[in-house]
């Protein structure tokens, strides 16, 4: 497609993930204490790659776990790719700073801009981060703070970006997240749907909403491949059986139900596990 | 005429000497001095400028009715030449006027004033200041006339001064007018950074020089574009069409900018390439500037459709060297790695027509965030540095870079301006019971009000389908002069498509601009108001747009004072609230409409809000439209202190638990700081209307009262005082009125319209200049006030706040219905803390009172505003706003931090105002102990 700005959305060519270190289980972070077997989250991390690379035929990069990094999987938090643009965040957590460092040597191997967010103050989980492919949403929450949103609005100067306050949940993709362009799925949480409030007031686009009833189903992640058309990852029926029975609402939709079951118990949500980038052959 | 003769120079040093006594010969005199060509144009200028500055309109008026009579008298219509002559022979004067007349036909030699004057006659030229000069004369007539000149004016801009065709002589009127023309130089910065150079008649208006900068440009689709100049703080400000350049403009520079004002969301839409063409100019300049941001990528990617458009295809044989290209400013931050990209996207243009290439960059450019937005600086109630954007949806609010809030037209009920703070009246959401108004700090007055000016405009242009019609006569009320006066885009986009040329060649210009943007030239600033003016200076442009000035009714009528703003309602889906929202005020409006200001309104008005069959007619806007009113305030000057912040008196009223009835208390006139005393006027509100409100917050009170039983004592005094008000209405308003600036007089005072002044022409009066900077003192302030004047020999004016009394009456009834069960017994304390008062207050006085509402959704409190305008012996008035709140709950409120929370909520509100009393009214049910 001839270069244009915000066209686009939700094609992606490349995929960036990382291996489940066995420190996974004991030190991640998390909100609600829980035992996690570490197999079986990788069992269900294997299947989310393999979704990836083999049913969606993205190019995956996947960078080796670090015992040292608790939470490294969860990469979506350490940089936010738009376009040619991908910025390293500042993780809110201090332990999961360093997780960084791989990810932006793996963007700037994919010759992405890397822009780095040094100031000191600013904190900023990718988890935060809800591009909608007219415009960012950034959760204020104990992860995320304002200068961590204004270090993003200057990295991505041509998008308005929206400050909104997480009430409650880690992150504000734990309640959220594009299901195709202009539709956004949310939680029917109280917390979730004030937050659609707000971000539906600040816009100054539209957006269609797809309620789900558990927050955490709400979730997803969006794509618009050449060859698949739309395509969305979503919770199981296992684990969501209202909220799956939801998206069967999208007839548009290739329908990919992933397990999620270990790494939500350290509040891992589907995107978190990846970092999504659109890598054109000409640039 | 009838002034002494002499050489035309002794006549201007005569004028320039002669005392504020012979004002009207004086003013004359230098009249002719300014138009004595442009030979120390600018010390002309300030000497015309300074004495005729000083002059009441009415003066003016006067001055030109003798001079006009005279020649009425003279044989009517016949060759105008013909009296020319005559009068020169008798007159030297006159022959003054020939001169000028030759001035613009550029010969300049006094001596052959004689056959000056007969080429004048045969000038294109010179019939064209003829009729301008007959504009004038009926000016100085009677208003009835000034429809008259309303499209004598039109005709006049449209046709220009070449069109020598119309019927100039009619009238010998004309003839005598004439001569007072100037031509001044004006300079326009185009957007390929050319200049254009033109002259026009010292008081032609904004919208003629816009016209001769379109026709320069040959465009056709010109209401997205407007002229900006320079105010003496640097500031860049919109020059208003309907108002006289050298009203707006300062010191004489006569320099402007033609710039987009309106950023058309979908410029796909617009019609012709050259309109395309211009905005990409404009937007390459905001781009580069800065002004627009956007990424490497998008910097890139525009650059890119630049030398597509500028230098068409890229060559391979040979290569541009990039030196070309570094050259062209692109970014802010230009380096080399852009300039890079640039070239290489740019060749994946080839082929691409620079009109292809335009559009291209048009669609890319307008999906930036910041596209169309113009920023304002201002601080949230905080203290806290924001940035306003007004853009074509709405308002946004940004901190740093950041979007902390959005309020879209629709959700907008009303815009205002007191002093430097700027108010947004919002909509209840869905789940909201009130109405709530935020209010931001600007710098200093000029900025709120061109923020609000520009708020104004923008959503007239965008959301309008029309600008608003006149209003009608009784729908005039106190107000806002100010009103987008131009198309809407509706209407430009349906004029577009009556377009029929062939599409006008132009040349891209390799972007001279843009090569120049570097040096700041010509751009337009996003607001960095940082000064703080002067106090004595800024309130006073207000005065004039209030200033009714029935002699300056301007022609094209652009800006019309309006009642209210009318927001079409586009979202059906909110009709039922809208309706129940649309404002109180404006059922009262039409109320008035329907009824003359007389005391039968109350049942009326009554029947109105039970919203009865008989209203639908009246209400005919609310049913189709939301409205947004804007309001505006004014500040008066007066003696004062030293420029304090706080002027007017706020009586406040906190009520705790299970609030007691609304005690109106007047507190003594509040210190007026020199520039400040303001007062603030609701546009909807008109006279009948206002004692309209008074029933109606009694009744309201009543029944709230008797609901609950409560026995409060303060009450009954109150609706005492509410009742006097109302009985006092017809005489107390009046005298009001008349104390009042002339602005509101038309609107209020239907009456009036039998003085010769219809509505329609009062509007237009409204229209006059804000610019200029009245002084403290009374005279100084009839310079602009013109017909102030009046008001300024008496002392003070008094202007009046009033706000929309909105349905959240309905809501707060409702929902205290439901709330507070007729209880029996009861525990009344009441608090009064005061603030020291000034002397004089006039407790005593029926004030003539204004009410309104402002609610605030908190979930303990209930707030009613009351705001109360009070005229007072010395013709002065004083604004004050009660409060009362409404704290209930169970008995673990923390009640002084409730009160506390409220006095600061009151303060943030109103940061202008003091606090002068509180009074605190405790309620303790008793009732579950004792039974």
């Amino acid at each position: 497609m001839a270069a244009g700005l915000m066209a686009g959305f939700g094609h992606y060519t490349h995929a960036i993930v990382r291996g489940i270190p066995a420190s996974l289980a004991s030190e991640a972070l998390r909100s609600i204490q829980a035992e996690v077997d570490v197999t079986k989250a990788r069992r269900e991390h294997d299947a989310y790659v393999h979704a990836l690379r083999t049913t969606l035929g993205l190019q995956v990069v996947e960078l080796p776990a670090d015992e040292t990094m608790p939470d490294c999987v969860f990469v979506e938090d350490a940089a936010v790719v738009c376009g040619d643009t991908a910025l390293i965040t500042r993780p809110g957590a201090e332990s999961r700073r360093r997780e960084t460092e791989a990810m932006k040597a793996a963007l700037k191997e994919l010759n992405l801009n890397v822009v780095e967010m040094t100031d000191e103050s600013a904190t900023l989980d990718g988890g935060d981060v809800l591009f909608t492919g007219r415009e960012f949403f950034v959760g204020l929450s104990k992860r995320t703070n304002q200068r961590g949103a204004e270090i993003l609005a200057d990295a991505f100067k041509d998008y308005a970006v929206s400050t909104v306050p997480v009430m409650e949940g880690l992150h504000l993709k734990s309640f959220c997240s594009m299901g195709g362009p202009g539709l956004i799925i949310i939680g029917s949480s109280e917390p979730a749907q004030k937050a659609l409030k707000i971000m539906q007031q600040m816009s100054d686009h539209r957006y269609d909403k797809l309620t789900v009833p558990d927050d955490l189903a709400a979730n997803c992640i969006y794509m618009n491949l050449s060859n698949k058309g739309h395509v969305l990852l979503h919770c199981t029926p296992e684990e969501f059986p209202e909220s799956a029975k939801m998206f069967e609402k999208l007839k548009d939709h290739m329908l990919i139900p992933l397990s999620n079951m270990e790494k939500v118990k350290v509040d891992g949500a589907l995107t978190c596990c990846s970092v999504l980038l659109n890598k054109k052959a000409d640039n | 005429m009838t002034t002494e003769a002499g050489s035309e120079t002794e006549v201007k040093e005569n004028a320039e000497e002669k005392s504020a006594a012979r004002l009207d010969q004086s003013k004359k005199a230098t009249e002719k001095t300014q138009e004595v060509v442009e030979e120390g144009e600018a010390e002309k200028e300030k000497e015309g400028k300074g004495i005729t500055r000083y002059l009441p309109t009415w003066f003016k008026k006067q001055k030109s009715q003798s001079q006009t009579s005279p020649t009425k008298e003279d044989p009517p219509t016949e060759e105008p030449v013909s009296k020319v002559n005559q009068e020169e022979a008798h007159v030297p004067e006159v022959n003054g006027h020939a001169e000028e007349v030759e001035e613009k036909e550029q010969v300049k030699e006094k001596e052959s004033e004689s056959h000056s004057n007969a080429s004048a006659d045969t000038e294109p030229a010179g019939e064209e200041k003829v009729e301008e000069s007959a504009q004038k004369s009926l000016e100085s007539t009677e208003e009835t006339q000034e429809v008259a000149e309303k499209e004598e004016d039109k005709k006049e801009v449209e046709k220009d001064r070449r069109q020598g065709q119309t019927s100039i002589f009619q009238s010998p009127l004309r003839l005598v007018r004439k001569n007072k023309m100037k031509l001044v130089v004006c300079h326009v910065t185009l957007l390929d950074g050319s200049d254009f150079t033109c002259e026009v008649e010292k008081r032609a208006k904004g919208l003629f020089l816009f016209f001769k900068v379109c026709e320069h440009l040959n465009l056709l689709e010109k209401d997205y574009f407007g002229l900006t100049y320079k105010d003496h703080h640097e500031q860049k400000c919109w020059l208003d069409p309907t108002k006289e350049i050298k009203r707006q403009i300062r010191s004489n520079n006569w320099q402007f900018a033609f710039n987009v004002k309106f950023y058309p969301p979908d410029p796909s839409l617009l019609s012709e390439d050259i309109t395309r063409y211009l905005l990409c100019l404009q937007l390459r300049e905001d781009v580069a500037s800065g002004r627009l941001p956007c990424s490497f990528v998008t910097h890139a990617l525009l650059g890119s459709y630049t030398l597509q458009a500028e230098i068409g295809d890229y060559e391979p044989d040979q290569p541009r060297p990039l030196d070309y290209i570094n050259q062209l400013t692109f970014a802010p931050n230009q380096s080399k790695e852009m300039e890079e990209k640039i070239l290489e996207l740019h060749k994946s243009h080839k082929g691409m027509t620079p009109a292809q290439a335009d559009c291209q960059f048009l669609e890319n450019a307008k999906k930036l965030s910041m596209y169309g937005v113009d920023l304002h600086h201002a601080k949230d109630c905080e203290g806290v540095d924001i940035m306003l954007g007004v853009c074509a949806n709405g308002l946004l609010v940004y901190k740093d870079r950041l979007r902390i809030n959005r309020f879209a037209w629709p959700k907008i009920l009303k815009i205002s301006y007191k002093r430097n703070n700027f108010y947004i009246k919002i909509r209840p959401g869905e789940t909201e019971q009130f109405e709530s108004t935020v209010g931001f700090k600007l710098q200093n007055h000029r900025s709120a009000k061109r923020l609000w000016k520009v708020c104004v405009e923008n959503h007239s242009f965008f959301r309008l389908n029309a600008p608003e019609q006149p209003p009608k006569a009784r729908f005039l009320t106190l107000g806002s002069k100010f009103r987008y006066s131009g198309r809407t885009q509706n209407q430009t986009r349906m004029a577009s498509t009556l377009i029929d040329r062939p599409a006008p060649a132009f040349e891209r210009t390799s972007s001279k601009r843009i090569s120049r943007s570097l040096d700041g030239a010509p751009m337009i600033s996003i607001t960095d108001t940082s000064r703080e003016a002067e106090n004595g200076h800024e309130p006073h442009l207000e005065l004039h747009s209030d200033s009714k000035s029935p002699g300056r009714v301007r022609g094209d009528n652009i800006y019309v004072r309006h009642s209210k703003l009318m927001l079409e309602d586009h979202d059906k889906t909110q009709d039922e609230v809208l309706k129940h929202q649309a404002s109180v005020s404006e059922l009262k409006r039409s109320f008035m409409e329907a009824s003359p200001p007389s005391p039968p309104q109350l049942n009326l008005w009554e029947k109105h809000l039970t919203s009865s069959p008989a209203t639908a007619t009246r209400v005919q806007q609310q049913t189709v439209t939301t409205e947004v009113e804007i309001e505006e305030t004014v500040v008066v000057q007066e003696i004062s202190k030293a420029a304090k912040p706080a002027e007017a008196l706020q009586t406040w009223e906190g009520q705790v638990q299970g609030g007691a009835g609304l005690e109106k208390k007047r507190e003594s006139i509040s210190s007026e700081s020199e520039s400040d005393e303001e007062a603030e006027y609701h546009p909807n509100v008109s006279l009948s209307i206002r004692h309209a409100q008074i029933p109606e917050e009694k009744e309201e009170e009543e029944e709230e009262q008797e609901r609950k039983e409560l026995s409060a004592s303060s009450s009954p005094v109150e609706f005492n005082q509410a009742a006097a008000a109302v009985e006092d209405e017809g005489k107390d308003c009046a005298e009001e009125e008349k104390k009042e600036v002339g602005a509101e007089e038309p609107m209020k005072t239907p009456d009036k319209a039998p003085n010769g002044m219809t509505p329609h022409e009062e509007v237009m009066c409204v229209t006059t200049e804000e610019e200029e900077l009245p002084k403290v003192n009374g005279e100084d302030s009839v310079v602009e006030a013109r017909s102030q004047v009046i008001c300024c020999s008496e002392p003070p004016v008094v202007k009046t706040e009033m706000v929309t009394i909105s349905d959240t009456f309905a809501a707060q009834k409702s929902e205290i219905a439901t709330k507070e069960v007729p209880i029996v017994h009861t525990e009344t304390k009441t608090i009064t803390y005061e603030a020291a008062q000034l002397d004089g207050s006039g407790d005593g006085e029926p004030g003539v009172l204004m009410t309104a509402q402002t609610i605030t959704s908190e979930s303990l409190c209930t707030t009613t505003t009351t705001h109360i305008t009070k005229t007072l012996k010395g013709g002065l008035s004083e604004t004050r706003i009660e409060k009362r709140i409404v704290i209930t709950g169970d008995c673990d409120i923390d009640h002084d931090q409730a009160l506390a929370q409220a006095i600061k909520e009151a303060k943030e509100q109103h940061p202008d105002m003091s606090v002068t009393r509180v009074v605190v009214h405790k309620e303790t049910e008793l009732a579950e102990e004792d039974d």
